[in-house]
């Protein structure tokens, strides 16, 4: 990210870490989150990924004190925070609608939290000042909320949690309400900040794009469990299980047999008609059933047949930028998308068969686990 | 009206739609929707109104003779001053006595769960659905020498001889403050449950105690709602004529027992309509002042 060009931590207290220990949260009889742990190290940005009511903001509740867990605990450098309510906690939250102060200028929101703390007089104010430089709001002092855009909002936001020099950030959908190219402009200011000061970061959303850019790590939640917690380019090149492969990115599910295992390898019959080696996970016998996933852009289509690609029925191409989407469909009936780079692909539809780009990498899900 | 604003429009326009659609000469502008009631208001409220500032200008009771007789003889009478001070006064105890019990019950109802919400709602509104009369007598019940309030209080052994409550300003309060309760509640519970919950959590993450975020977050973002219920309970309370007789009796006189008596007992009306006038006055220069504070306070906020 160009914007985050080398910085200087002068300022920044070394990161905590954040541990979250077998954690179940019950909403009456619904388990909203079911034994979820997770290990962050000092100073990374760990986005909560997941459809709506999969548990993520839950999870972020718990750790700022809103709500109370019936198992588990939540570990701060080691230590418990469980006993304490959420005013003593020391994190700093920034919510989906920003939860501005109506009633207050930007000045008294960002002082707030030093205020509460009993905090008064000039140190205050520069402490406010700092902050609203650092957000690039120093002229907006006096307005009220009402009176700043949703990006002014959001840095107002942004400074009001960092000014009690938080040692945990939470954000909760904090880009959500914003159009789409000053999301960028703030998830790159969001991600300079953290790196600036050094937080440990908790970042929710379910939008995919967001989460692979400002995270170093994902964690993919589903029906209040962890699916799966990695980088960003684990998560889309080597997703665990077919929720994760599913949630993320778009991807093509061709239904097929394991005729052969060999060391890491398989030999996959697919039903649409081919016979493929690929590297395939151990627990995977021959005989199994399977679904083999391929990404979009992992699919190329050719004119002649081979033993390794498969007859398609070609559908409608869209253009799409610099880009191509191909749809077709195999023999066996199933919908598959192609993208390829706008310039590269012939006219016409001739190319009448389909098989994996040499740097595929497909994953391979035992069939049953739909 | 396009079809598409329909999603957004107000059922009561919303209904107007197809007279639109049909034909404009049937379409009704909005003022014109309002001509009934205004019509009333004229003929109900500010004709006796004009009769009875007419009325009061007359300086005998037969109103035969025109004159300032009988504003100098009501403002010629210290008493009278008394009368006035002694309403606005109960009106304010009431607003502060109202606000001390229905503040925390509006926090309490904002903390429940949605079912329990409608149960005290309801607990609210009931006393509304019953005739102040019924109520009144109720708190005779509560507040007599043999009432509720003295056998649990002499059963306690607190006290040894009943207390007098009926026919007191402090019994009068008690039960006026009851009464009017629904009147603070419902504006305030209406205008704090809009009010967003992440700002008690943005302010308890950022350390701020219970109490700091009750009085520097809900309590101005209540203030609409706090104003209006105040100015409700203030009008209703300074002129609760039945509550102040059968429970104030005849030895606490406020402005609309002095009323009562000059035109119907000692039939002098237009001393009557005097005595009127300065409550209508003195009661809405109250309400005035309430309503420029309140809207002072609450005007960063909406405006």
């Amino acid at each position: 990210m160009q914007a985050s060009a080398p910085v200087q931590t002068q300022q920044a207290p070394a990161g905590r870490t954040l541990d979250v220990d077998d954690l179940t949260v019950r909403y009456g009889s619904a388990v909203a989150v079911d034994g979820v742990s997770l290990s962050i190290e000092p100073g990374e940005v760990v986005a909560l990924l997941g459809p709506s009511g999969c548990g993520k903001t839950t999870l972020l509740r718990v750790i700022a004190g809103f709500v109370r867990q019936v198992a588990g605990r939540v570990l701060v450098d080691g230590g418990a925070i469980d006993h304490l309510p959420a005013n003593q906690r020391n994190v700093g939250i920034v919510f989906q609608n920003y939860a501005l102060f109506p009633h207050m200028n930007v000045t008294e929101n960002v002082a707030y939290g030093l205020r509460a703390r009993g905090q008064r007089g000039p140190a205050v104010e520069a402490r406010v000042s700092r902050m609203l430089d650092m957000v690039q709001l120093g002229g907006f002092r006096d307005r009220l909320p009402r009176q700043l855009s949703g990006g002014q909002q959001q840095r107002v936001a942004l400074a009001r949690a960092l000014a009690v020099e938080p040692s945990i950030l939470l954000l909760d959908e904090p880009f959500a309400a914003l159009d789409r190219n000053l999301r960028l402009d703030m998830q790159i200011e969001v991600k300079r900040l953290q790196r600036q000061l050094g937080l440990t970061t908790i970042l929710v959303t379910h939008d995919q794009d967001e989460a692979m850019s400002v995270a170093d790590r994902i964690a993919v939640m589903n029906k209040g469990t962890v699916e799966q917690f990695d980088t960003p380019v684990a998560i889309y090149d080597r997703p665990q299980t077919l929720f994760v492969n599913g949630f993320i990115g778009t991807t093509n599910l061709l239904p097929g047999k394991v005729i052969a295992r060999d060391g890491d390898g398989a030999t996959v019959a697919l039903d649409a008609g081919a016979a493929l080696h690929l590297p395939a996970p151990a627990g995977i016998a021959a005989g199994t059933t399977v679904l083999l996933s391929v990404r979009p852009e992992q699919l190329v289509l050719s004119t002649e047949a081979t033993a390794e690609s498969w007859p398609i029925v070609p559908g409608l191409s869209l253009p799409l930028g610099s880009q191509i989407i191909h749809e077709a469909r195999t023999t066996d009936g199933v919908a598959l998308k192609i993208v390829e780079p706008r310039l590269r692909a012939p006219a016409g539809d001739a190319r009448r068969f389909c098989a994996l780009a040499p740097d595929a990498r497909p994953s391979l899900f035992p069939r049953s686990t739909q | 009206m396009g079809s598409r604003s329909l999603g957004m429009t107000p059922p009561s326009l919303r209904d107007t739609s197809p007279a639109d659609g049909g034909g404009k000469r049937f379409a009704l502008a909005e003022w014109q929707l309002a001509l009934p009631l205004a019509l009333a208001f004229a003929a109900l409220f500010l004709a006796p109104l004009l009769l009875l500032v007419g009325v009061s200008f007359f300086n005998d009771d037969k109103i035969t003779q025109p004159g300032f007789g009988s504003w100098v003889k009501f403002f010629g009478d210290p008493f009278n001053y008394k009368v006035i001070g002694d309403t606005l006064l109960l009106g304010v105890k009431t607003v502060c006595a109202t606000i001390v019990v229905g503040y925390p019950l509006a926090l309490v109802y904002l903390d429940l769960g949605a079912r329990l919400q409608k149960v005290l709602l309801f607990i609210i509104i009931m006393p509304l659905l019953l005739s102040v009369v019924v109520r009144t007598f109720a708190w005779i019940v509560v507040l007599g020498r043999e009432g509720m309030v003295n056998q649990v209080l002499i059963g306690l052994g607190l006290i040894s001889e009943p207390l007098r409550l009926l026919q007191t300003e402090l019994g009068l309060v008690i039960s006026l403050t009851q009464i009017e309760m629904p009147l603070m509640l419902l504006p305030l519970i209406s205008v704090m449950s809009r009010l967003d919950p992440n700002l008690r959590d943005a302010s308890a993450a950022l350390g701020a105690s219970r109490w700091r975020t009750l009085f520097t977050v809900i309590v101005p973002l209540s203030m609409p709602g706090l104003v209006a219920g105040c100015l409700l309970v203030f009008a209703s309370s300074t002129t609760a004529f039945i509550s102040q007789t059968v429970i104030g009796g005849v030895r606490l006189i406020y402005l609309p027992l002095l009323i009562w008596q000059q035109s119907l007992v000692v039939y002098n009306w237009p001393l009557a309509a005097v005595a009127s006038l300065s409550l209508v006055v003195s009661v809405l220069s109250v309400i005035a002042a309430l309503s420029y504070l309140g809207r002072r306070s609450s005007g960063h906020l909406h405006g």
